[in-house]
């Protein structure tokens, strides 16, 4: 658990982040979204004290985070540093093994973990191990960068935009790793975005930022139901929100009793994309299937159309 | 056909026909101090060897001139280099009278602008060849070795600066390894001085303008004022005083020239810590600190290693710079090949005067292309990309 209690930074007389305060449950995923400039980053490096607040305490499982030496402290969250920022001097394998060898692991536990994290990156250990991180694509780079965060296991991760530069593809793959490996280890995270379909996609709760200040800290649902400002509303994409509310919710969770023609739907897809295919498709209602693939009902557009409506 | 001339070759070949055919190749004195007589490339060789070196030399420049293939100006450029290094040896012995000990044979200016257009020649080519670091200290090791055994063979043995040297062998690799010490002593006192100062100046910002600005001070007004001031008196003493020019005008010894070096070292090598320190990406400093390093753990294994072709650099002005400046150090007192310039001075002994000379421009220029080698093989690996 992550408790942020009035955080304030100020440099000189500009208040960057202001009386900021916000709870992160423990195994969950807190998203920051928010204009660039509006503190987001400054709100992330305040919590492994790379920045000092101005005034406020952050705890950390109940204990001030100044309650350890900040390297000692920033040993054990992992950080997603924003662009990457890895050393030009030291080969992929190196720069992900960084905290391991800090924390002085052993050779070749530390070989197994970076081998482990460079697989499910898809970047082969043996061709992209040894070189250096110049000679990557920025996608490359940025991956390399979100392994060096979670090398060490760590219970909390900050990741400051980790997938800004990756195609749609590979980030829609290292999402779900994330959401695989956050499931796993019950990691707490808190990642900062610019992309709203992935703050909704990724965040159990989305932090609106506006000019230092949190504006409106909520579950996906109430941030695109109920923005608290014109500010919240015009970020969540005013055109967009209804498919964003779909986007949350299972095809399961939509289903009528009854049946349909054609190519059906799994009961665990979005149903957003149970719309699109209506959509697409040109039918009234598809086929939705258990997990066992035997039909179990169906989903109507106009069903779907109503759970897209502004809740009351 | 499309002939196209190289431009840098037109300027090879313009001088090199000029030194062959209008400057002299040989100087021939009767003794040491008298003025001497200029002799021609077929003066001073015998008739068919002179001939031979003119041919040689006209091909090479001719090659030189035209856009002709790499391999072929390399050619040009080493037979050109190797026949007036064979060839300088044989108009020393064909010059000198049987028997004659007094007699004095020198390269004359047509010789030595004949190395340098063929160095030139030379080295546009390695340039253009784009050597790997470790190719470029070969190929310097090669041409060390070449000359150490032309001096073995004996074939330069007729020259003058070989006779001034066989003068004065002794003191020679006494002064040599003098000159070494002082360069590299100093050198290595104000790098274990100037890296830890560069990293305060670094890490403290308020001394860095003051540490550097004092270090400014000692660079430019305290090397004339301790070297300079000390010239002026001692060269006057050579000139006024019987018999001080004789002495080689030994003055104050090793120590103050020790301590100037190391002085005058200390900027470069400060300055150029900071520099290379500021210039490490902040990303990579900030990556260091989020992932829980100390700050020494952050200045050794990231700062420092990002740092390092910077600082070579400064070592690199350095080394070569105290080479030079190891020279003067023999107007105080300090040795060095220093001494053999200055007697030489004295002495209006020219050879004298190359025999200090000579061994210093190649121990820099020895200096400068490994440490350039060693610097282009740190930074490679190391060539920062900012994010
Ligand atoms: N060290 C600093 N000194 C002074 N001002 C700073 C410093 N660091 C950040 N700021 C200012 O604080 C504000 C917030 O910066 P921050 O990096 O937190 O923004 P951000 O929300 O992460 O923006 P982006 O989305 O562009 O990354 C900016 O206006 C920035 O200029
Ligand atoms: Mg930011």
């Amino acid at each position: 658990m992550i408790e942020i209690e009035g955080i304030t930074k100020r440099y000189d007389a500009t208040t960057v982040v202001d009386d900021v305060s916000m709870v992160i449950e423990p195994r969950t995923i807190a998203v920051i979204v928010g204009t660039s400039g509006s503190g987001k980053t400054t709100l992330l490096r305040m919590i492994n004290r790379l920045v000092e607040p101005t005034s406020g305490i952050i705890k950390l499982d109940g204990a001030d985070n100044r309650s350890l030496p900040g390297y000692e402290l920033r040993r054990s969250i992992g950080y997603a540093i924003q662009g990457h920022g890895l050393f030009p001097h030291r080969t992929v394998a190196q720069n992900i093994a960084t905290v391991p060898v800090l924390l002085g692991w052993d050779k070749d536990r530390i070989k197994a973990r970076v081998d482990e994290l460079m697989t499910l990156y898809q970047l082969d250990p043996e061709a992209f191990g040894p070189r250096y991180p110049h000679e990557l694509s920025g996608g490359q780079q940025q991956r390399v960068g979100v392994a060096r965060a979670l090398a060490a296991e760590p219970n909390v991760l900050l990741m400051d935009e980790p997938f800004g530069a990756l195609d749609p593809i590979i980030r829609a793959k290292a999402q779900e790793d994330l959401l695989a490996i956050q499931k796993r280890f019950g990691t707490t995270i808190i990642l900062v975005t610019h992309d709203m379909e992935e703050a909704v996609h990724m965040g159990d709760k989305i932090a609106v930022m506006d000019a230092g200040k949190l504006v409106q800290y909520a579950k996906p649902a109430e941030i695109l139901a109920k923005p608290a400002s014109a500010f919240v509303e015009t970020l969540v994409g005013a055109s967009e929100r209804p498919f964003r509310l779909l986007s949350l919710g299972r095809v399961r969770d939509a289903m009528e009793k009854g049946s349909a023609e054609g190519e059906a739907i799994p009961g665990d897809a979005s149903q957003r994309d149970a719309l699109a295919e209506l959509l697409w498709s040109g039918r009234p209602a598809l086929p939705v299937t258990g997990a066992d693939g035997k039909p179990i009902g169906r989903v109507t557009v106009d069903g779907l159309v109503k759970r897209a409506a502004r809740p009351a | 056909m499309n002939i196209r001339f190289d431009k840098l070759g037109v300027v090879i070949a313009a001088i090199s026909a000029y030194a062959a055919f209008a400057a002299p190749f040989a100087t021939f004195r009767a003794n040491r101090i008298v003025p001497g007589q200029a002799r021609s490339i077929l003066e001073a060789l015998p008739a068919t060897t002179g001939t031979l070196l003119l041919v040689t030399i006209v091909v090479a420049a001719l090659i030189a001139l035209f856009k002709t293939p790499l391999v072929l100006r390399l050619a040009a450029s080493v037979a050109a280099l190797a026949a007036l290094a064979l060839l300088i040896g044989v108009a020393g012995t064909f010059l000198t009278p049987a028997g004659n000990t007094f007699a004095r044979v020198s390269p004359a200016s047509g010789f030595w602008i004949l190395i340098f257009a063929f160095t030139l020649l030379l080295a546009d080519v390695l340039t253009r060849l784009n050597l790997s670091p470790l190719a470029r200290v070969g190929v310097l090791v090669v041409a060390a070795l070449t000359i150490g055994l032309l001096l073995i063979s004996g074939s330069w043995d007729n020259l003058s600066i070989l006779k001034e040297y066989f003068n004065r062998a002794d003191s020679f690799w006494a002064e040599g390894s003098k000159h070494v010490t002082l360069a590299l002593g100093s050198l290595a006192a104000a790098v274990i001085v100037g890296l830890p100062l560069g990293i305060l100046c670094h890490r403290v910002e308020n001394l860095r303008a003051g540490v550097l600005n004092v270090l400014n001070i000692i660079q430019t007004i305290p090397s004339i004022a301790l070297f300079g001031l000390l010239i002026a008196p001692l060269g006057w003493v050579a000139a006024h005083v019987p018999g001080a020019a004789a002495l080689g005008i030994r003055g104050i010894g090793t120590a103050p020239a020790f301590v100037a070096l190391f002085l005058y070292s200390l900027l470069p090598v400060v300055a150029n810590t900071v520099v290379g320190l500021a210039g490490v990406p902040r990303a990579a400093n900030d990556a260091a600190r989020g992932m829980g390093m100390t700050d020494r753990q952050r200045l050794f294994g990231v700062e420092f290693p990002l740092a390092f072709p910077v600082i070579l650099t400064g070592i690199r002005i350095v080394l070569v710079q105290n080479i030079g400046l190891a020279t003067i150090a023999a107007l105080i007192g300090g040795g060095g090949f220093g001494v053999f310039v200055f007697q030489g001075v004295g002495q209006t002994a020219m050879d004298l005067v190359l025999l200090g000379a000579v061994p210093t421009v190649a121990l820099a220029f020895a200096a400068a292309i490994i440490l350039d080698a060693v610097i282009e093989m740190t930074a490679t690996r190391r060539r920062v990309e900012t994010a």
